[in-house]
């Protein structure tokens, strides 16, 4: 692995660029349990922060006329309320706290993750995962508690003919539980590629010649990213109201 | 994945030379990371939650409530405006529309006035015009027979001198009776 | 020139992998294009269906992504 590792810096170039996403402990080199302070608590720590000073320290004058920070988190707020009921119908309200945590936890960690220097937490697989399974997990009980076993009705299509609707549960059924899979790894691999895009960017900079296109490049791309950050956010938060309608009504 | 063994190994050391030892595996593979992340994710997560649910999101649809309340009022209240704004132009015109007619009785009741002084007026300058003019013309007659018996005086006057003059004898009444026909002459 | 042939049979299907990339690409233009010339005909329908559309984008992103997660498998983990 390590030849393999150094094949790479063939040429004077030097690519690194998964290295950012090293998870690394904050204070000292031990080993990294499952308590240990590391980057990743860091990031996230401030994502906290950074959603405390929006959403508490800016509405704390609970102003008729917002300030500026006021209208950010009413704006989120407004936004969020506004595709949880399109989407996920009128009854979905009540896990609109729900959604908004994850959208908001999403969102924060995605802009934070743009900051040079900083460690994106939303590119790892295991936090993603954790999301996706919250929300699959969340799907399937709800499903299951709301409708009882009406809720397999989601997998029998009765509109289709009846020869074709063995195959079709099954396929169904597929792509019910491919769901949680696609839906971490469209965050988390769109967060990774991104950065990893910008980091060989970065590295071509070293070389005089094409520095000025690598940094033109780095700059086109960061733009492109900021708007990942957000569309993916977007997606993921509105990919769980549409799973969430299909639990509340799966009726096709 | 047979990176995992040796990303453990350097998980130890992941410190300077964790950039060297990286290079060997995704990081995003490195299953020894995955119960911290998980940890501090869920930790994350439940803070996220409670901050939101507790303190944010009930602040906020109060507050949105709250400017719900507010616009709607004040819209209640600009309803209202508007409506006494219209009444208020109603009474305004109203009040116009009377002074504009009270302002045409006033000017008609002038010209009234002022057209019947006018032919007082002009009745009393006519006969008064009037009278001068018989006057007038009767000084004027006057005149003229004063003038017409004047000349007659003098012709008859003139012509018994011219007569005398040429020494003859000057016949009053034939004089006059020449006078005569050469004054109607 | 050193390295073995899995080496090479790595970075030969990384590199294949990551066509997947451009065939994502051409999805999601398909996608946005198809939502564009739809909303040109009949824009009052258009906003109610953005998010009709950002789901059709990011389905079709995902597979891209899939593929470059396969390249990147093939050149860091394999």
């Amino acid at each position: 692995m390590a030849t393999e590792a150094k094949g790479e810096e063939t040429g004077g170039l030097v690519f690194h660029p998964l290295d950012q996403f090293i998870v690394k402990p904050l204070f000292g080199d031990g080993p990294i349990h499952w308590y240990t302070p590391t980057n990743v608590t860091l990031w996230m720590f401030l994502a906290v922060l950074a959603v405390i000073l929006v959403f508490v320290v800016g509405s704390r004058g609970r102003a008729v006329i917002p300030s500026r920070m006021q209208s950010v988190g009413e704006l989120i707020y407004g936004f969020t309320y506004k595709m949880v009921e399109d989407v996920a119908g009128k009854d979905a309200v009540k896990f609109f706290p729900y959604i908004i945590t994850l959208f908001i936890f999403i969102l924060f960690s995605n802009f934070l993750g743009l900051l040079p220097m900083s460690f994106a937490t939303t590119s790892h697989i295991a936090v993603t995962a954790v999301l996706a399974a919250a929300v699959f997990l969340t799907v399937t009980i709800v499903g299951f508690v709301k409708n009882g076993t009406a809720f397999l009705g989601l997998f029998w299509v009765s509109s289709a003919p009846m020869a074709l609707r063995p195959i079709l549960a099954v396929i169904e059924l597929i792509s019910y539980f491919v769901r949680p899979v696609s839906h971490s790894i469209r965050l988390g691999g769109n967060i990774m590629a991104g950065h990893a895009v910008i980091k060989v960017f970065a590295g071509f900079a070293a070389i005089a010649a094409i520095s000025p296109v690598s940094v033109l490049a780095i700059s086109a791309i960061y733009g492109l990213e900021v708007l990942v950050a957000g569309i993916q956010a977007y997606v993921f938060t509105i990919l769980t109201c549409v799973y969430l309608k299909d639990a509340l009504h799966p009726s096709h | 994945m047979a990176g995992e063994s040796t990303t453990v190994e350097h998980a130890a050391d992941a410190g300077a030379h964790g950039a060297e030892a990286s290079g060997a595996g995704m990081p995003q593979l490195d299953f020894s990371t995955f119960p911290n992340q998980i940890f501090w994710l869920v930790v994350t997560l439940v803070v996220i939650y409670f901050v939101l649910s507790r303190i944010a999101l009930p602040r906020i649809s109060a507050v949105l409530a709250e400017r719900a309340g507010t616009i709607t009022n004040d819209i209640a209240a600009a309803e209202e405006l508007k409506l006494k704004a219209q009444e208020a132009e109603a009474a305004y015109n109203q009040a116009l529309a009377d002074a504009r007619s009270e302002a045409n009785r006033i000017v008609a009741e002038a010209k009234a006035e002022i057209q019947s002084e006018l032919d007082a007026e002009m009745q009393k300058a006519d006969a008064e015009i009037a009278a001068k003019t018989a006057e007038s013309e009767k000084a004027i007659a006057e005149i003229r027979e004063n003038a017409v018996k004047s000349v007659t005086d003098v012709a008859k006057d003139t012509a018994k001198e011219i007569v005398a003059a040429l020494g003859g004898k000057a016949d009053a009444k034939t004089v006059t009776a020449a006078v005569k026909a050469q004054m109607k002459g | 020139m050193e390295g073995d042939i899995a080496q090479l049979g790595q970075f030969i299907g990384a590199g294949l992998a990551a066509i997947g990339s451009g065939a994502a690409a051409i999805g999601v233009g398909h996608v946005a294009g198809n939502f564009l010339a739809g909303a040109l005909r009949n824009p009052s329908a258009a906003a109610s269906q953005t998010a009709t559309l950002f789901i059709g984008i990011a389905f079709a992103e995902a597979l891209g992504i899939f593929s470059f997660l396969v390249a990147l498998l093939l050149m860091f983990a394999v």
